[in-house]
């Protein structure tokens, strides 16, 4: 299939921004330097700057000597890659793949979208404006490569910018041979030789530039004219389970935007019913007018394609979204996609086990209200060490690997953190007599124990715990433990670890 | 004899009102009602229809950790009867101590809990309901400070809808104010008694104080859990005089 691409050109991508910025700019000339070996080098002019002959890579202090009153400010740093995908994210609303064409460009593949906006002409002349009124002066051209399209972008000096389908070798016959995007010294070179225009050198055999110009040159030459493709690497690679939603008008009501959600739903969820699957995380974004992007993420504990159940999910969190001035477009992504049969209905509804479709539900709704942190299942762990003897499960349909001990009493009510307690204990190994928590003395009437429970040395160092189980004369019930042994040193110590029932 | 048959037809009449009274009352007559099977019978007299209220919401009142640890045992003892055929439960508290292999002495599956941490008590309250809502549930247990009227009465809509049921356990029983909930309850340790009076803890005793039922009679029981049931120590069931304010 024929491609199409399109690549827009900056023409002062960090000036446009400092003008943005600062809106007094946008008639005086000024310049972006940065220091280099001692000097202040012009990093970036503006369009005035440029007219009276300063360039980048000019010394600031020649410039000075062309325009006294010269603005200086300071480059930033990383500032040109920062915008650029700022600027390829706003391009999405153009079409899904967008990638970034360092340092002042961006190249679309616009396969199939111009016809949405009324053909080519005004596609492109749409994406201008829209960039102009943002504030950024840009040139941009459409044709079959991406080479041609790079090329004609900036070195056409005529008004068409838009190539017809499989004319690019046309275009291409009067542009200089830096249009190649070659390096520099093969650039030098052609112009030595009298190759001034790329038709001088089309009807040269192939081997033979190949030896004096290297396999780079001929592979950007192909890459042009098309005989060779070129592949783009898109900013967000595009989901299999994706569908847009562009609007005419910007939406600012919750209403719209609910609509949107729901139709972009219907749409993914019917596509996936007949493919049997069922999305497991999605993500709704809304690329608003001013070009930020909104947007929500929800996931599932289960793979569902129920528009209903996910429709609530999403709407949990939609107060989040800030339309602003408005949204014009909106996409849905399925990131994750698991098979899915549908179960065979039940004529009776019994409370279900956990593979039970309303209770997944359930807790999708609450995973995304409350944070998948706080909900917790637990399994048996292999251990004796009480605060390891269990583990939380990985998913819902996690099976037990091993059985739950309960040879030994233990308590309910257990303390994630053992308290300290006073205790008085006839030695050496007998249950306490009494011991004071909180404040409140406990006299002790029966106790069990000890139950000696040493540290996994393979785990963790440290004394081991004899723990007992006594009975106060209030009928509580506790789990208290002496850690470490006896000895005159006093250095064990007492605590309360659990509240028995 | 005329006067006999007379008397039983009057007193049928009146069970088939009372029974009307109960259907419009909300009061559902559980479908599976040999799933109580823990011994509980003299307590399920005190209710309407001689039947454990399933489906609906029970708030316990806990002054203590020591209390909440005995709530604890006798919810789960409760819940372990209706999660034998597979049912799971949800576990919604602020600071959750539960230890969960103990649950396991208490007949429930420690695996088909799923426990919600949550310090926000807006939040709690909104968890709860939801989860009562969910009919995929056999019980929920929730753990909160404060239960208005309204918020009791919107959790008791949600469960006649999904015949969840609730338990509520009120941590803060120094404001107690009127709730919409079927039954009040108050679970207080007991001493152990030992066999032969053998050194060491018997098996964990209960006195059962049910404060207040719609349309039943109050009362006082002393439980033991021992071998996964509970067995009433004293048979002779207090029955408090009908002396409080009906609920709701």
């Amino acid at each position: 299939m024929c491609k199409r691409f399109v690549s827009i050109w900056f023409k002062h991508l960090t000036t446009d921004w400092f003008t943005r910025r600062n809106p007094a700019l946008a008639n005086l000339p000024f310049v972006l330097t940065a220091p280099s070996h001692g000097r202040m080098i012009i990093v970036a002019v503006n369009y005035l700057a440029q007219k009276k002959g300063i360039y980048a890579g000019m010394v600031l202090a020649d410039a000075r000597a062309i325009i006294p009153s010269l603005n200086v400010f300071d480059d930033k740093p990383g500032l040109a890659d920062k915008l650029l995908f700022r600027l390829a994210e706003w391009c999405i609303r153009f079409t899904p793949f967008v990638s970034i064409d360092p340092p002042v460009s961006l190249i679309l593949d616009v396969t199939g979208c111009s016809h949405l906006w009324g053909g080519d002409e005004t596609y492109l002349t749409h994406i201008v404006n829209r960039l102009k009124i943002i504030g950024y002066s840009t040139r941009a051209a459409m044709a079959d490569t991406i080479g041609a399209a790079w090329a004609v972008a900036r070195y056409n000096e005529s008004k068409k910018f838009v190539i017809e389908k499989g004319q690019q070798l046309e275009a291409l016959l009067h542009l200089p041979p830096e249009a190649l995007r070659l390096e520099l010294d093969t650039i030098e070179r052609l112009h030595k030789l009298g190759l001034r225009q790329i038709k001088d050198f089309l009807t040269i055999p192939a081997y033979s530039l190949r030896r004096r110009f290297g396999p780079e040159f001929i592979k950007r030459l192909n890459g042009a004219l098309g005989v060779e493709e070129e592949i783009i690497q898109p900013i967000y690679p595009v989901e299999s389970y994706r569908e847009r939603l562009p609007c005419f008008e910007p939406i600012v009501t919750r209403t719209g935007i609910e609509i949107a959600l729901q139709t972009l739903l219907e749409k993914i969820c019917g596509r996936l019913q007949r493919e049997e699957k069922g999305l497991r995380s999605a993500s709704f974004k809304c690329f608003r007018i001013d070009g930020k992007i909104e947007g929500i993420d929800i996931e599932t504990n289960s793979p569902s394609h129920n528009v209903a159940h996910l429709f609530k999910l999403f709407e949990i969190k939609l107060s989040s979204i800030q339309p602003d001035l408005g949204i014009e477009l909106f996409v849905l992504e399925a990131q994750n996609v698991e098979d899915h049969s549908p179960a065979q209905e039940k004529i009776w509804k019994e409370p279900g086990d956990l593979n039970d479709n309303h209770l997944s539900e359930l807790l999708d709704r609450l995973t995304v209200r409350i944070g998948a942190g706080r909900i917790h299942r637990y399994l048996p762990d292999e251990h004796y060490w009480p605060e390891r003897s269990f583990k939380p499960a990985m998913s819902l349909q996690e099976k037990l690997t091993t059985e739950w001990k309960i040879e030994r009493p233990r308590p309910l009510q257990l303390l994630s953190q053992p308290e300290p307690i006073e205790v008085t204990a006839p030695i050496p190994d007998y249950p306490p007599m009494l011991f004071r928590y909180k404040g409140k003395l406990h006299k002790i009437i029966k106790a069990d124990g000890p139950e000696r429970i040493e540290q996994e040395w393979w785990l963790q160092q440290g004394k081991h715990r004899d723990y007992y189980y006594v009975e106060d004369e209030d009928g509580c019930r506790y789990w208290l433990f002496r850690l470490g042994h006896y000895s005159t040193d006093k250095s064990y110590q007492w605590f309360i670890h659990g509240f028995f029932s | 004899m005329l006067s006999k048959s007379l008397m039983n037809t009057k007193s049928n009449i009146i069970t088939q009102f009372k029974n009307e009274i109960f259907s419009l009352q909300r009061f559902k007559t559980p479908l599976h009602s040999a799933v109580l099977d823990v011994g509980l019978q003299p307590i399920k007299n005190a209710f309407p229809g001689a039947e454990f209220p399933l489906g609906s919401i029970h708030e316990f009142l806990c002054e203590t950790i020591e209390d909440v640890a005995a709530t604890n045992s006798f919810i789960a003892g409760i819940t372990s009867a209706f999660m034998r055929n597979g049912g799971v439960a949800i576990w919604i508290s602020p600071t959750r101590t539960i230890f969960p292999p103990a649950l396991k002495s208490f007949g429930i599956s420690p695996e088909k809990v799923i426990f919600i941490d949550l310090q926000n008590e807006k939040e709690i309250l909104w968890v709860i309901e939801e989860a009562l809502k969910c009919d995929g549930l056999s019980a929920v247990i929730g753990e909160t400070c404060h239960l208005s009227l309204i918020t009791s009465r919107r959790f008791q809509l949600a469960v006649e809808k999904s015949s969840v049921t609730g338990f509520i356990i009120r941590t803060n029983p120094n404001n107690i104010n009127a709730t919409a909930c079927t039954a009040r309850w108050r679970v207080k340790h007991l001493k152990t008694v030992s066999e032969n009076h053998l050194p060491g803890v018997g098996f964990p005793r209960f006195n059962i104080e049910l404060l207040k039922v719609r349309n039943g009679k109050p009362g006082t029981w002393q439980l033991e859990w021992a071998a996964g049931k509970f067995t009433h120590i004293s048979n002779v069931a207090v029955v408090i005089p009908q002396q409080q304010k009906k609920v709701g």
